[in-house]
């Protein structure tokens, strides 16, 4: 066998040929991880400025960049400042959250198909949102908490009502399916009792839209990715080693349960947090993950590209959803259409293959 | 649970009920769908005396009352065909796939029926009401086969999780197909509405009529079914080797279960969990003979969805909750309820 150069990382004893083979992998994929990244970030970046530019009237860069600064630019302050803008910081944070969310209950069940939209817990934050502004009146950061306590309430009751000598993720996932099956019913109900709504509304809490957010929306959303994303990040490690299994995770000194509680409870929050403010954007939080297992490939953690990806999938349905088509549909629909053959697909895959991402 | 009575009632007691308890169970569940069809005309936004009843069957309509009770006759006929319908598909297809979880709701057979309905109204104008249900039997059936292929892919065959899951994520993208028709078209979002929650609201006496030829067939179907289900319940080779042609059987079942919840969501919309619930409960009382389970699925099915329909009217006059919201609601838990009896392995 030819002898290579010595791997990029210093080390004092000449690596034996199968280290250096298992160093190479290492490097190559954290090397293909970062190259996704920064190529998903740049994109994430030029779709917004197209979104800001682009619309009903075109505007310059240099406007939009005034009008990001403070300045007051007739016309343009308005709506790129006041419509855009927040619509466009919404889409991004909102698909970071579903994104990250997503793909932790993906990692942590060890099923592609857990994903929160099936798993009740989307349907829990939606159905608290509903429930909060129709029934309740409630408007902002209100309907935010609210959704929020309730979300994690859901989760808890799907945790419980799965512990029996230790979760199953099986039944974890079945229990989740029932749950959500109630949940969407009550939101059914909440939304036809709501006579003076009309179908748009309602279809934020049914498949999620990002009509006409203020900054008392995006707001919340922003807080929740900037303090929870850490601690999820923080995780990543101990949730890459809980894919082993839980004996042997526990033997190589993670405590499991631990880190599940943490990893639930924060990507419950992102969830429920995005759900308040964008309704339940269908398939955002399905489809990141296995989208960001394709590009990354197998090994590396798939945290920080999932939540990418998300964001992504948001602003491109939501440009593709106003302008694309002739009527104007809200992103959820976009996303759904568009997601559900991938849907599908990714379900007849993880059959065949034996379920993992 | 009472560890006592569990095991009297475990294993092989089970399959073969007594005959006198079967037909106890039969006479009963018939008296109770008689009380619950009474009820039905009774209750709602409006309490109806049992004068009122009595005199409205005679054909006179006078006052309030009775014109309450005429138009409560239809929807009292339809949840009772209806819930019938559902608890046999469910029954059938629980049978068919061997699966304990099997529901025309969860499997996502029902919403394969609604957009085949919407899609047609929104594309080809599609009015006619007995087109409309040809329509929801092919997309229940195309979402059948389509939800057990995907689920019995791969190692282990048709797992209750993996059908439960390909039924879940396939409702999922349905429903969003859905509301992508529905949304462009406010013309027809008032009609299609029904199609996303099922309810017995709207029925009428002519619509009773279209269906129900094919719920006749679909009943037929079923019951013929009957012996090979309990030959199929022994599992493929077994079936095989008593002289069953499996996949005849099988087909022939799954037929007849797509058919009859095809027709009943063409005129009631999704409805969920009746086809799951009625099964086990009926299970308790005759065992798993097929022969007397679908018989009394419908049954049971029918008393399920009418004393839902029932709730619903109650539970927020004078307005009222769709029906299908209401069995999600009961039904739900139960399939909690079962999910957590069942061993891990065996999921």
């Amino acid at each position: 066998m030819k002898q290579e150069r010595p791997a990029r990382t210093a080390s004092t004893t000449p690596p034996t040929p199968t280290t250096q083979t298992v160093l190479r992998g290492r490097v190559g994929r954290f090397a293909r991880r970062r190259t996704v990244v920064l190529v998903l970030a740049a994109l994430i970046v030029i779709v917004l400025c197209v979104t800001l530019l682009v619309g009903q009237t075109i505007y310059s860069p240099g406007e939009v960049f005034r009008v990001i600064l403070g300045e007051n630019v007739p016309g343009a302050t308005f709506t790129v400042g006041r419509l855009r803008l927040p619509r466009a910081s919404l889409a991004v944070l909102a698909g970071l959250c579903f994104g990250l969310g997503g793909v932790t209950f993906q990692t942590m069940l060890r099923n592609p198909l857990a994903s929160p939209d099936i798993i009740g817990i989307s349907s829990g934050a939606s159905a608290a949102a509903a429930f909060a502004i129709v029934t309740l009146g409630l408007g902002g950061t209100q309907v935010s908490i609210f959704a929020i306590v309730v979300g994690l309430a859901v989760a808890l009751l799907i945790y419980t009502l799965s512990f029996k000598s230790g979760v199953a993720g099986t039944r974890l996932i079945l229990i989740g399916i029932g749950i959500a099956a109630m949940l969407d019913s009550v939101t059914a109900y909440i939304l036809s009792q709501a006579a003076d709504w009309d179908l748009q509304a309602a279809q934020r809490w049914l498949t999620g839209s990002l009509n006409g957010p203020g900054w008392a929306q995006v707001v919340p959303v922003l807080v929740a990715v900037v303090v929870l994303s850490p601690v999820l990040l923080g995780q990543s490690r101990n949730l890459a080693v809980t894919q082993l299994g839980d004996d042997a995770a526990s033997a190589l000194g993670v405590r499991v349960d631990r880190t599940r509680l943490i990893v639930i409870a924060t990507a419950v929050l992102l969830i429920a947090f995005a759900t308040a403010a964008a309704g339940p954007i269908a398939f955002v939080a399905f489809l990141s993950g296995p989208i960001a297992a394709r590009i990354v490939g197998p090994g590396a953690s798939l945290l920080v590209p999932a939540a990418l990806v998300g964001a992504l999938l948001v602003l491109v349905a939501d440009f593709i959803g106003q302008f694309a088509l002739g009527t104007r549909l809200p992103v959820g629909v976009v996303t759904g259409v568009l997601g559900a053959p991938y849907l599908i697909y990714l379900i007849v895959r993880s059959n065949r293959s034996g379920g993992s991402l | 649970m009472t560890a006592t009575v569990a095991p009297r009632i475990s294993g092989a007691v089970l399959i073969r009920r007594s005959r006198r308890i079967r037909a106890l169970g039969l006479l009963g569940a018939l008296v109770v769908l008689a009380a619950v069809m009474v009820a039905s005309v009774m209750i709602g936004s409006r309490d109806v005396g049992l004068g009122d009843v009595v005199a409205a069957f005679g054909g006179s309509a006078d006052g309030f009352e009775q014109a309450a009770v005429v138009k409560r006759i239809p929807r009292t006929l339809l949840a009772v065909l209806a819930g019938a319908a559902l608890g046999v598909s469910g029954a059938v297809m629980q049978g068919v796939t061997r699966n304990p979880l099997a529901d025309p709701g969860i499997l996502g057979v029902n919403m394969g029926a609604s957009l085949a309905v919407v899609a047609g109204l929104a594309f080809f104008g599609l009015a006619s009401p007995s087109l409309q249900i040809w329509v929801a039997i092919a997309g229940a059936a195309v979402t059948a086969v389509f939800v057990y292929t995907v689920g019995s892919l791969g190692r282990g065959g048709a797992t209750p999780l993996k059908l439960a899951l390909a039924g879940a994520a396939t409702s999922a993208a349905l429903v969003s197909f859905i509301s992508a028709v529905v949304l462009g078209r406010n013309d027809i979002a008032g009609t299609v509405r029904s199609w996303q929650i099922g309810g017995v609201g709207g029925s009428t006496f002519a619509s009773i009529e279209q269906v129900l030829p094919f719920l006749a067939i679909g009943f037929v179907v079923c019951l013929l079914s009957a012996r090979g289900l309990n030959s199929l319940a022994l599992g493929d080779d077994l079936a095989a080797g008593l002289g069953e042609r499996v996949a005849v059987a099988r087909g022939s079942a799954a037929l007849g279960a797509v058919v009859l919840c095809g027709a009943a969501t063409a005129v009631t919309g999704p409805i969920a969990f009746v086809g799951l619930v009625v099964p086990h409960a009926c299970r308790l009382i005759v065992g798993v003979d097929h022969r007397w389970l679908i018989p009394f699925s419908a049954l049971a099915g029918a008393i399920l969805l009418t004393i839902a329909d029932i709730l619903g009217r109650i539970a927020s006059r004078p307005g009222e909750v769709d029906v299908g919201i209401v069995t999600a609601l009961i039904g739900a838990p139960f399939f909690i309820a079962i999910v957590r009896r069942r061993k891990i392995r065996a999921l």
